[in-house]
């Protein structure tokens, strides 16, 4: 994705990308301000605090990653597991 | 009197006409016979319409409700958009048994009893399976095996519920109940097992993904939403279904995540979002019920178009591995673009029809006090974004360039897949047009700015995590062992040693038994055996004399007498 070269895809290009990056941040920027003219009503009070769908949101995904990260030192197993495992005998 | 007919019907005769027509006639046939199904399916009424005795109980083949026409309409345009997707491409067997497949669910829909749910539940799970086999690989064959014996057995459990509940209640007929005693909770088990309910979750990422391109377009559709119409019909309020729908949820983001195949992610990814919807049957309100049926009814929507978008791609490329993908979007533009509007709509963006539906759900849980649930399922929201809404277009279409530069979809594939991407926005835009088609008339507001800003922090800094996690999300080329581990390797081994040992006792008894036979027939031969060259005849075959034959007649006769008296 990091390939700058005239010749590739205009979307694939690393000015592009920079653009998308900074775009990406202020449309962010955006929802969580957004909260200071229209304000979110919670359910639970905790919930309508300012940029806690933000906040959320982030630390579920970190969580989430995290989570499945470790169970695939577990779980995890080359890909024609059970091929092999049921060829060898 | 066509009113007594089940709707189902004509969808069966379509799919076996199928089989006998070539040419623009069996395309006819397949296109027409869902439009003709969903018209019938409209003409049903409310209530019992046939009432017949079977065997002592009251048999209901055709029952109308909004419910079920909403459950019995998505089925159809389930089957029209796929039969689009797939006429060209697909073998007439695959189409056949798709359509037949599509019309047991139809059939499930309209049942008034479960002696009918249940013949129509058998005859899914006997033409899915033929489904998965036209993948035409080993694989397949392999994985379709396994499914096959997972549903039968779900089948027999079903089946052991039904009658538990005909002989206690005198009544086979559907009606709300709660898994209170082992009848119930054997429906219970049999149902939940169709939804990919843990601890058998893992046959459906097992055996769709192995289907042809087209055959998992039609998979992700039918098995999993007839168990939630189910569910819906028999258990709603039935509070063990929340903590079972929350693990699907869980279950589904972690597996995809962790899964490499774009195909197996999308079937975890159904695992997750048929969680929302048994969670929603477990809370059991008047809007929990709605928001499980209107999220099954844009999920089979959204579902389909994604299958179909990998669908194209394995088609065009013969590849689904996120390792092998990558830079595609350069040359199947619309595929791209369809794609990622069934990935906005799965994870539940504004304007499209996942936002519609899931924040019912979630609305929902809030309305009962239902903080973990809520909070569980607003992170589940965030995470269904991380692995179906950017992981699955991210790797398949953008990436790295894999060099590949297939051609765009064939002029039906992509047909299907713009008419999907247009039900999925005008759900998402217009949902008030689409609350009218729910089984309770409530109100509901879905486009609140609270709601929406809500959700746009929640999705987006999603998408901030996925970027910016990125590396710790590289894909290998690995599966994940989930519990079918344990019929898969371990009653595998145990079945291989319990052979190997059972045929050691079994070589083992065959040696004694060789031992004593030849035993037996020397000592038998040495006293019946005839006279030969080197022996003389045994005791008992040489001519005795008359004395010695009369002195053993007595002595035998005294023998008895003795006995006798005794």
């Amino acid at each position: 994705m990091t390939n700058n070269s005239k010749t590739d895809h205009w979307l694939v290009r690393a000015t592009t990308i920079r653009w998308l990056w900074r775009i990406f941040i202020v449309v962010l920027a955006l929802t969580v301000l957004a909260q200071l003219v229209l304000p979110v009503k919670g359910y639970f009070g905790i919930d309508g605090w300012f940029g806690f769908g933000a906040v959320y949101g982030f630390l579920a995904c970190l969580g989430m990653v995290l989570v499945a990260k470790a169970l695939g030192v577990v779980l995890k197993r080359e890909e024609n597991y059970y091929q092999d495992r049921n060829s060898d005998d | 009197m066509t009113e007594l007919l089940p709707p189902a019907l004509i969808l069966l005769a379509g799919a076996l006409l199928t089989l006998f027509t070539r040419g623009h006639l069996r395309t006819a046939v397949i296109l027409a016979a869902p439009l003709a199904t969903l018209w019938a399916i409209w003409q049903v009424p409310d209530g019992v319409v046939a009432t017949y005795t079977f065997i002592d109980y009251q048999v209901e083949p055709v029952e109308g409700s909004a419910l079920r026409r909403l459950f019995a309409t998505i089925f159809a345009i389930m089957a029209f958009g796929g039969g689009l997707f797939a006429f060209r491409q697909a073998r007439t067997g695959e189409l056949a048994a798709a359509h037949a497949y599509a019309a047991g669910a139809i059939g499930v829909c309209f049942s008034g009893d479960l002696i009918t749910m249940f013949v129509w539940w058998e005859l899914m799970a006997l033409f899915s399976t033929l489904v998965v086999w036209c993948g035409g690989t080993s694989a397949s064959k392999a994985a379709g095996i396994r499914y096959a014996i997972m549903h039968l057995l779900g089948g027999i459990i079903l089946k052991v519920g039904i009658d538990g509940i005909a002989v206690q209640t005198g009544s086979v007929d559907i009606r709300p109940m709660l898994a209170t005693d082992f009848a119930t909770w054997m429906v219970l088990i049999g149902v939940l097992l169709n939804a990919a309910a843990p601890p058998v979750s893992a046959w459906l990422a097992d055996a769709y993904p192995e289907a042809s391109p087209t055959g998992s377009v039609f998979l992700s559709a039918f098995t999993t939403k007839t168990a939630v119409l189910a569910l819906i019909l028999l258990f709603p309020g039935e509070p063990v279904l929340i903590g079972i729908g929350l693990y699907m949820v869980m279950y589904g983001i972690l597996y995809a995540l962790l899964e490499n195949d774009a195909r197996r992610i999308l079937a975890y990814s159904i695992v997750n979002q048929v969680g929302f919807m048994v969670c929603a049957i477990g809370i059991g309100t008047e809007l929990a019920l709605n928001g499980a049926a209107a999220h099954a009814f844009a999920h089979i929507i959204y579902k389909a178009l994604l299958f179909m978008s990998a669908g194209v791609v394995v088609y065009r490329v013969g590849k689904s591995k996120c390792t092998d993908l990558g830079g595609l979007f350069r040359t199947m533009p619309l595929t791209t673009i369809c794609g990622i509007i069934g990935a906005l709509a799965i994870s539940g963006f504004p304007l499209t029809s996942g936002f519609t539906t899931k924040t019912m759900i979630s609305q929902a849980a809030a309305n009962e006090s239902l903080v973990v649930v809520y909070m569980l399922l607003a992170a589940a929201s965030a995470g269904v974004f991380l692995h179906a809404g950017i992981k699955f277009p991210w790797f398949v279409f953008f990436q790295k360039d894999s060099g590949l530069r297939p051609k765009d979809a064939p002029w039906n594939m992509a047909a299907a897949m713009v008419l999907f991407s247009a039900l999925c926005i005008l759900i998402g835009v217009f949902p008030e047009t689409f609350y009218k088609l729910l089984p309770y008339s409530l109100e509901y507001e879905a486009y609140s700015a609270s709601k929406v800003i809500f959700y746009l922090q929640l999705l987006l800094f999603s998408g901030l995590a996925f970027f910016l996690l990125l590396p710790l999300m590289r894909r290998t080329r690995t599966i994940s062992l989930d519990t079918d581990w344990l019929w898969r390797v371990a009653l595998y081994r145990i079945a291989i040693v319990t052979s190997a040992q059972l045929g050691a006792v079994g070589a083992w008894l065959g040696r004694l038994s060789d031992d004593s036979l030849a035993a037996l027939k020397s000592r038998a031969e040495s006293r019946f055996g005839e006279a030969s060259e080197n022996a003389r005849a045994g005791v008992f075959a040489r001519a005795w004399t008359i004395g010695t034959t009369a002195l053993w007649i007595a002595v035998l006769l005294t023998a008895y007498v003795l006995f006798y008296i005794v």
